[in-house]
């Protein structure tokens, strides 16, 4: 059995060219189903088949033919190297931001949807292994990676909990939105959303009472200055995001005791280093997901050897259980316990002697030679004679 | 054998320090190794006290090195309530050096030896050395979340891009604990001066100048609460909480000149 993985991504396929393969999990399903023992795994960066066959070349054909809208575009790999691509997918170390979490799940959700067989369920639960495992072993989805999840990381490293945390959001920007959705996943509440139809007095009321203020207006001036922010907010801390060009905020209110004060260019920083640190966390990712890769290995190519070696170890039992049954006669005067242990000493020699050759066998399927191997024990064994 | 303890705990306090210095610099194994250091550590420690303890018919930390010993077991305990959580690991950067450091000090005046006698009752040295200690430790953790709340705050304004790389507890957090440890720490202190004084009176001594800077240190951390009661919190607050750290160490460095002398 092969296992065949065809499909593009980001870094293959502009959006344009992806969004004419991107499926919704009932389109992917029936698309998997319809490639017999196949998963297909489609999100807004990447759409890829992996399916399982005999004919490896034959499967290729007809899962291309299913993506033929981006031909041009497809990568297609086989077998370890298309475990390995899982695994990598899964662990987040092929997504457009290194680490990102959300791939995990849809990986999972991919797997579910899917018609697995023995060999996709193997590679889809070990990918699913190596990815919880990245996540738990390296930092490398530890720290935010966009401007808005780094302004609610921002808030946290001043008030901690932020759940009551109270947020000022002024003007509808975009990303000041997202900021501000960001917190309140983490427990925050928006008070005020200002414009500039919003009463001044009203402002530096909700001023006096907010923990983080937002800012992403497209006012040509300042919207808050030092001395406003110093008379409302009482000596209480404050967390100012500035997302606006140009800045919305005076830049003084920074040098006021208790006051912090980001711009874009601050937390366009501190997500540059982030992610330099994800990509540093990234090359123990890649050990991690590198040695599963290599148990996955060992595994399919044991699946060569393991009917050689259930034939060879039913044919010993078969001959055990013979002989036992031969020496019926001299047995069937010995008491219960004595015949019991005749059985366990039969069993052990049989273990015994199978167990150098299992182990054999097994190491040679991981080194290519497993075919070999499993022919040479039934030639010898003259395992499956009797069938033919 | 009190000996052999002490060098392993020594080793074991400078490797957690080493490595939390290791840790600041690159997170990861080496804060790991340092927790790990400071556990086993402190329960070699314990083990050291417990052997004076069993050698000594009174109370075994009497003198002002052995009260030095039980005060690096009683910090450093304190410090592993939180210490072992990987976001107070910054902590143990202050805290670990101080106790290795300590430690040394309270060797080199006999305080980790056996056969330590005091004049004084048993009963009178577990409620003042014990509860004044039990105190200190307290304002010595109090002192470090302090100095680990400026450091942050310093990060916050300077913007520094790897703040959240490596984060720290937050300045609220930080703050609030270093609040909680001093209410819990000012009133063995009260207790412990307390019975200090009853003694002083009774045996009609004379107050030294360790005395006076007791109650200074004790007046200063009251201080600090009512301060932060009528609005003082974050880095006033934080500054006043070093401050009585400093009265704290003249008081533990002063002890040897004067009042048990």
């Amino acid at each position: 059995m092969h296992l065949v993985l065809v499909g593009t991504s980001h870094h293959h396929a502009p959006v344009e060219l992806r969004e004419r393969v991107a499926f919704d999990r009932e389109h992917a399903a029936a698309l998997a189903k319809e490639l017999g023992e196949a998963v297909c795994l489609s999100t807004c960066n990447r759409t890829e088949l992996y399916v399982v066959a005999e004919d490896a070349e034959d499967a290729e054909r007809r899962t291309v033919a299913a993506l033929a809208e981006v031909e041009p575009a497809l990568y297609r790999l086989r077998d370890q190297a298309a475990a390995l691509h899982l695994f990598r997918v899964a662990a987040g170390l092929d997504s457009l931001v290194p680490g990102e979490g959300e791939i995990l799940g849809q990986v999972r959700a991919a797997y579910e949807a899917g018609s697995p067989g023995q060999l996709l369920d193997r590679v889809f639960r070990q990918a699913l292994h190596a990815g919880r495992k990245v996540r738990a072993q390296t930092a490398i989805g530890e720290s935010p990676a966009s401007v808005s999840s780094a302004a609610a990381a921002l808030a946290e490293q001043v008030f901690g909990d932020l759940d009551g945390c109270r947020i000022l959001l002024i003007g509808v920007g975009k990303v000041g939105e997202q900021a501000a959705r960001n917190l309140r996943t983490r427990g925050a509440e928006i008070v005020l959303t200002a414009n500039s139809k919003t009463d001044r007095g009203e402002l530096e009321a909700e001023l006096a009472r907010a923990d983080v203020v937002v800012s992403s207006t497209s006012s040509p001036g300042y919207v808050l200055d030092a001395l406003t922010v110093e008379r409302a907010r009482k000596g209480r801390q404050l967390l100012f995001i500035d997302l606006a060009v140009p800045r919305d905020l005076d830049p003084a209110i920074h040098e006021l005791d208790g006051c912090y004060l980001y711009d874009i260019d601050d937390l366009e920083a501190i997500v540059s280093e982030t992610l330099a640190g994800r990509r540093g966390e990234a090359a123990r990712a890649e050990a991690i997901v590198a040695a599963e890769a290599e148990k996955f290995h060992a595994w399919q190519a044991s699946l060569d050897v393991v009917p050689a070696i259930a034939s060879l170890r039913a044919h010993a039992e078969e001959i055990r259980e013979a002989e036992l049954r031969k020496a019926e006669g001299v047995l069937g005067r010995l008491d219960e316990t004595q015949r019991r242990a005749v059985e366990s000493m039969t069993s052990q020699i049989v273990n015994k002697l199978l167990h150098l050759p299992t182990v054999r066998m097994k190491q040679a399927a991981v080194s290519a030679d497993g075919v070999i191997y499993a022919e040479a024990v039934r030639h010898l064994f003259g395992l499956g004679e009797d069938e033919r | 054998m009190a000996e052999l303890l002490f060098w392993p705990a020594l080793l074991l306090y400078g490797e957690a320090a080493v490595g939390y210095f290791g840790d600041a610099r690159r997170p990861g194994l080496a804060g790991r190794v340092a927790t790990w250091g400071v556990r086993l550590g402190w329960l070699v420690q314990t083990a050291l006290l417990a052997v004076q303890a069993a050698r000594e018919d009174g109370f075994p930390w009497g003198t002002w090195a052995g009260s030095l010993n039980l005060f690096v077991w009683l910090v450093v305990g304190a410090y592993l309530i939180w210490g072992c959580r990987g976001a107070y690991r910054l902590l143990g950067l202050v805290v670990m050096p101080l106790a290795a450091a300590l430690l040394i000090v309270a060797r080199a005046g006999g305080g980790t030896a056996v056969g330590t006698r005091s004049h004084y009752s048993n009963l009178f040295l577990v409620l003042h050395v014990g509860l004044v200690l039990v105190a200190f430790a307290g304002f010595t953790l109090a002192s470090a979340l302090s100095a680990l709340y400026l450091w942050q705050e310093r990060r916050l304004k300077r913007r520094a891009t790897t703040i959240l790389r490596r984060p720290a507890p937050s300045l609220a957090t930080l703050d609030r604990l270093a609040a909680r440890t001093v209410a819990f720490s000012l009133p063995p202190l009260t207790l412990g001066i307390a019975v200090g004084l009853e003694q002083l009176i009774r045996r009609g001594d004379r107050v030294d100048a360790v005395v006076v800077t007791t109650l200074v240190t004790w007046a200063a951390w009251l201080a600090y609460l009512v301060l932060r009661v009528n609005g003082w919190s974050g880095r006033r607050a934080a500054y006043v909480a070093l401050a009585g750290f400093v009265l704290v160490i003249v008081v533990r460095l002063a002890l040897p000149v004067t009042h048990f002398a």
